[in-house]
């Protein structure tokens, strides 16, 4: 859940920023939006196709007042005439009818063009979007594994998902809007300044009041909206901390002053979160106020106009019509602006992912392992995590064919290190690992890493069937090896004691089985991908013992005959193995065997020794 | 219907007054039409500039009029909808933060989560967005059948065939649309789905070469999503265009008809110019309308999602008749479980069941078994986070429900699974434990805990910031600082749930050392996993799937119980367990 938090001002209700809300900026708004253009290339045809029909569209709506204005004109003649006559009114039936006619025709022609742009620029923006999420999501599997180290899940899954979204709807519903917001705008002052310069005039005159409520306004609203997102922020921050430790809440009797520090930010949101909405909310009918004086303005001067014969009535009443439609594109402008300015900085955050560094290719002539036997080797290797901070200097160690090396040490020493440069998902450097004499810069990734089978503590399962995940180490793998994988992994009984048996979807969280289980699948995976080198973590930290006994059979069966590296957490895994290599601080601070290091009385001996240190006492 | 609603009644006064300063500024709205076709009628028509100008003041002032009762309306709804989400915000934290463990977890911390925050928001706004725009659609609509039926009540028939028809394609695309629009929600739920898999499974993907598949995986749902949204939109994009195409057409109904009814003399043109703009107007509010069903529904569901939580009742409760304490001192930091047996509300089997034991102050009781084999639920007893179903607990002498919770609680330091520390410095989360803590004993808590090491080699020592739920800290040093903050109480109970996890050998093993000094006249409650962390306690409990099949000292349950000699086995050789 915690990706749902701190989504700021973005992803509120519906569409875009409230009016007045501050918005994202971007660093680099005209590169990013170049940028975003580029991807929109390949759909060039297609988007001239949405701007013709839009200028068509909006020629449309921008004519149809003059024409309803002639029928206007026209009936106040008819009058006009018909209060001298002795007849009375004669309508002109005619003539409004070829009128209406046309203005239906017209009316019908702009709601298509209206539709079909729709449809057009849905299509555009739904390719464009799949376009970009696959090159982010083929990017990603690009990147080395020190990107995805230093950023938390919910940051990247964020850009993926809701940047992307952003984009989306800014292409499929803003974009347009924009277009005919400004063709909108010229149409209706060209056919102001058609009808009557002077009373465009009068209602330019209003434009620049607008803009001055409008500016004044926003700012002191986005002052409240600050005030306003620090609070939520604070709220909600609280909320999930209290939440989380409930327990520990009612264990200490804490309830009351939490709730009461909840009531203290709960009071300041009211109070910024109604001040924010107040504000914000007056400019609508301000701005409509001004609108309105315009509207006052022009019914006046036009009538006055109309007495003097300067203009006819219809022109007055599709003036009018005009008047309304004038400030309505120049508000949605500014709005889009908004949006634009939020969807480019959203652009700027997915393209930075795209131009992250990534991993150094795999080289032009790879050689091949044609049958690894697994003889490890670290030669002089020297790394660190950062490259101003070397962890590991200068170390060595040669591990031949079926050795077991167990790693110890105390947690956040950094034992999966090892695990990192074995597999090669960090660089080192300096120095070499080999693997049969062969450097593992020279193969190919994929060949290195179907050398190795690894279980983690920290299973893996996805969400799919039980077979579709032991298959996961070996494609290739037939319903039989698969079974006997399963059984040698001692998973075979449970999962046909599962209704669905093999074909059980685990879901998302694989809460459907548990955690024991879950490490016995692993096991049979890497059973079934058979590496030469095997890489275990042993801990197994809430599962039952029954279940124990069987994950470390199951892991003794997979180490017979490869060699192993173990991050061990029992004893007898230690005293047994052939090389153990003592981490503290990321670094190997000791290596050699049990007896060996016992010798050395260093800090091995220290931690074997602990250990015991409570047990004597029984 | 709801709980959740009862919220608004302390504002029905302010909500009536919205929909009253509302209808007058829709009216007034809609009287500017009116005064500009009385300027065509009989301004133009009797060639009066005196009388234009005239009603051009009064259409000012109207106007003025109309704005003064928005800004009204608006300030009022602001304090509404804020206060309201203010109020209800304040509820449902307090409910929660006083709501037993079993039904927080009914719920869970994450989905609490969310409905305190995300769902009270969407209420909220939801809310604001009903007292600015959906209380004001029906009034102008109201209002501009209102105008037009006084202004030309047979030329108002033409809306009888509009307002059908406008409602009746807004609920035919809604009907096609919506579910179309929940099934993106569903593909895009699967997106995230997959990216999140292959994030966390990042190693594995690749230790397995796993990537084509998984870039499969991933391009079929985007292909979905990508397939359903041109669908969803194929639909929903008519909208815009058939509610215009048919406000035009109605427009131009209105035209043809009310030049007919001109031609007999029963209208002028400046009303028939003003009648088209009521038209507009009521057909707006109609589109404006149809905005509800898109919203309603989605508040609706954070609605239900609040009331679940509000309709969860605490059935664990202070006595309400408080005994005196009749505890002993001989009796002080002393637990009993008298054959205890707890299941879960509507479970068939329990979770644990005919319990009985008793740890003695001084003495270490430690519970060990397999996950499900109820040591944690059996702990939870104590401080009262579940209630036994049958037998009882006793904490010094005093069975746990004659007391009340907070005195109870009090008297435990209790050190949990999962660590929690707050936000705040490290003096700030040792005090948790006892507020009032002079600088001595939280330093000689932290002291006993192991902490003093790691605490000295901060930055600010004791004043050092810990991030929320630790995350600045290892796991070991959250625990250490957990522990401690169980220590400076003092309490007469102590309960450690697999505090010692996380700790290496050495330190587990000093920890537990320092601590047979300080627990002495305290009774020592530990959970374990780890065989070694329970060999030296006075008395070990076996559990296996709820009841205790073992009592004793190590070596005694080594020869008489199966169960414990198979998990000592499985972690120690034989050499190392005698």
């Amino acid at each position: 859940m915690s990706q749902q938090k701190n989504k700021g001002p973005r992803g509120g209700m519906g569409r875009g920023p409230a009016m007045g809300a501050p918005t994202e900026k971007a660093k680099d708004f005209k590169g990013t939006l170049k940028r975003l253009m580029s991807y929109l290339k390949p759909q060039r045809f297609k988007i001239i196709s949405v701007v013709f029909m839009a200028i068509l569209s909006t020629l449309f709506t921008v004519i149809t007042p003059v024409v309803i204005g002639l029928i206007i004109t026209s009936l106040h003649e008819d009058v006009k005439a018909g209060l001298n006559s002795p007849a009375g009114i004669v309508v002109n039936f005619t003539y409004i009818a070829k009128v209406l006619v046309l203005l239906t025709i017209l009316y019908i022609l702009g709601s298509l063009f209206n539709y079909f742009q729709q449809i057009i620029m849905s299509s555009v923006t739904q390719e464009t979007v799949y376009d970009l999420r696959k090159s982010t999501n083929e990017k990603l599997s690009r990147l080395p594994l020190k990107y995805f180290d230093s950023r938390t899940h919910g940051e990247i899954l964020s850009r993926v998902t809701n940047d992307i979204d952003t984009i989306s709807r800014t292409l499929q519903q803003s974009v347009t809007q924009l277009i005919s917001s400004l063709l909108t705008l010229i149409g209706v002052v060209i056919m102001m300044l058609i009808i009557s310069p002077v009373m465009t005039l009068i209602l330019v005159i209003t434009l620049p009041l607008s803009i001055f409520i409008t500016k004044n306004i926003a700012k002191k609203s986005q002052m409240f909206f600050a005030d306003q997102q620090r609070a939520l922020g604070n709220l909600n921050g609280h909320v999930e901390e209290m939440y989380t430790g409930h327990q520990v809440i009612k264990a200490f009797g804490y309830e009351d002053r939490s709730i009461e520090e909840f009531s203290n930010i709960n009071a300041d949101l009211y109070d910024a979160g109604w001040k924010a909405q107040f504000v914000s909310g007056i400019i609508m009918p301000l701005m409509n106020f001004v609108s309105n004086i315009g509207y006052v303005f022009v019914s006046v001067v036009g009538g006055i106009f109309v007495i003097r014969g300067v203009v006819t009535l219809g022109n007055i009443q599709a003036f009018i019509q005009y008047a309304r439609q004038f400030t309505q594109p120049i508000v949605q402008v500014a709005n889009i602006a908004n949006i634009i300015q939020a969807t480019i900085a959203s652009a700027e955050r997915v393209f930075e992912v795209l131009d992250e560094e990534e991993e150094i290719p795999d080289i032009e002539n790879p050689k091949i392992l044609e049958n690894p036997q697994g003889n490890v080797k670290f030669d002089h290797v020297k790394f660190g995590y950062e490259p101003d901070n070397i962890l590991m200097d200068d170390m060595c160690i040669d591990v031949k064919k079926g050795q077991m090396v167990a790693i110890v040490g105390p947690t956040g020493a950094g034992k999966t290190t090892l695990v990192n440069l074995l597999m090669r998902f960090y660089e080192i450097n300096g120095g070499a690992i080999t693997i049969d004499g062969v450097n593992i810069t020279d193969l190919k990734r994929e060949d290195l890493r179907s050398i190795f089978g690894m279980v983690l503590q920290n299973t893996w399962l996805f969400n799919g069937t039980i077979k579709e995940n032991i298959v996961y180490g070996n494609n290739k793998a037939s319903e039989t090896e698969i079974i006997s994988a399963a059984k040698a992994a001692r998973v075979d009984n449970f999962i046909r004691m599962l209704p669905e048996g093999y074909d059980t979807v685990l879901n998302e969280e694989a809460s459907n089985i548990s955690q024991g289980q879950k490490q016995l699948i692993t096991i049979a995976r890497a059973i079934l991908a058979d590496p030469a080198v095997l890489i275990l973590d042993e801990a197994t930290s809430s599962v039952d013992t029954r279940t124990e006994i069987y994950i470390q059979k199951a892991m003794e069966e997979l180490m017979k005959n490869r060699t192993s590296f173990v991050i061990a957490h029992r004893l007898s895994t230690i005293r047994d193995a052939d090389m153990i290599l003592v981490m503290k601080d990321g670094d190997i601070i000791e290596k050699g065997n049990h007896d060996e290091l016992m010798e050395q009385k260093g800090f091995y001996e220290d931690l074997y020794n602990s250990q015991f240190a409570a047990n004597k006492a029984i | 219907m709801n709980k959740v609603s009862k919220f608004l009644k302390p504002f029905t006064l302010p909500i009536i007054v919205v929909v009253i300063l509302m209808f007058f500024q829709s009216l007034s709205e809609l009287y500017l039409p009116k005064l500009m076709s009385d300027i065509v009628d009989y301004g133009i028509a009797q060639d009066d500039i005196g009388y234009i100008l005239k009603v051009g003041g009064i259409m000012l002032l109207v106007a003025a009029i109309a704005t003064l009762l928005t800004v009204g309306a608006s300030y009022l709804s602001s304090k509404v909808a804020s206060g309201f989400g203010r109020d209800l915000r304040e509820e449902v934290f307090s409910h929660v933060e006083n709501l037993s463990i079993e039904k927080f977890n009914e719920i869970g911390t994450s989905s609490l989560i969310t409905r305190t925050t995300n769902d009270i928001d969407q209420i909220q706004q939801v809310l604001t967005i009903s007292m600015r725009m959906m209380l004001r659609a029906p009034m102008m609509a109201i209002g501009g059948i209102v105008m037009a039926v006084s202004k030309d009540a047979r030329l108002s028939m033409i809306l009888l065939v509009a307002i059908p028809v406008v409602v009746l394609v807004i609920f035919l695309i809604a009907r096609k649309g919506i579910p179309l629009f929940n099934l993106i929600q569903e593909k895009l739920d699967n997106l995230n789905l997959v990216l999140r898999e292959s994030l966390s499974g990042i190693r594995v993907i690749r230790a397995f070469n796993q990537e084509d598949y998984e870039e499969e995986r991933f391009d079929r749902v985007s292909t979905d999503l990508k397939d359903i949204s041109v669908r969803a939109n194929k639909i929903v994009g008519a909208l815009m265009p058939a509610m215009m195409l048919l406000l035009n057409l109605t427009a131009i109904s209105v035209i043809w008809f009310g030049g007919v009814r001109i031609q007999s003399g029963n209208m002028q043109v400046g009303d028939l110019m003003a009648f088209i703009q009521y038209v507009m107007q009521i057909m707006f509010s109609l589109v404006m309308m149809s905005m509800m069903f898109v919203m309603i529904p989605r508040a609706m569901v954070s609605v239900r999602r609040v009331n679940e939580v509000l309709e969860k009742l605490n059935e664990i409760n202070d006595p309400i008749n408080i005994k005196d304490d009749p505890r002993t001192d001989s009796n002080k930091g002393q637990v009993e479980f008298r054959d205890v047996t707890f299941r879960y509300q509507g479970a068939q089997d329990p979770v644990i069941c005919n319990i009985s034991f008793t740890a003695k102050p001084g003495e270490t009781t430690a519970i060990i078994g397999g996950t499900g084999s109820g040591k944690t639920t059996l702990i939870n007893m104590i401080p009262r986070f579940f209630d036994v179903t049958e037998g009882e607990v006793l904490v010094g002498g005093v069975n746990v429900k004659d007391i009340k919770q907070e005195d109870l609680r009090a008297k435990i330091g209790f050190v949990p699974q999962k660590t929690v520390l707050f936000s705040g410095t490290v003096a700030e989360n040792i005090r948790y434990g006892k507020e009032d803590a002079s600088d001595e004993e939280v330093r000689r808590a932290a002291h006993i805990a192991q902490a003093s090491n790691f605490i000295s080699n901060m930055k600010d020592g004791f004043d050092s910031r810990i991030a929320q739920g630790g995350t600045n800290i290892s796991g070991g040093q959250n625990q250490r600082l957990s522990i401690a903050r169980a220590l400076v109480r003092k309490p007469e109970v102590y309960i450690f749930d697999d505090s010692f996890s996380a700790l290496d050998f050495k330190t587990d093993g000093k920890l537990r050392e320092a601590l047979k000094e300080e627990t002495k006249d305290s009774a020592m409650i530990i959970v374990a996993q780890r065989v070694a962390t329970v060999m030296d306690a006075e008395q070990i409990l076996v559990l296996h799937e709820g009841k205790i099949v073992g009592k004793g000292r190590h070596k005694e349950l080594l020869e008489s119980c199966k169960v414990y000699e198979e998990i000592v086995y499985s972690q120690l050789s034989k050499e190392e367990a005698s």
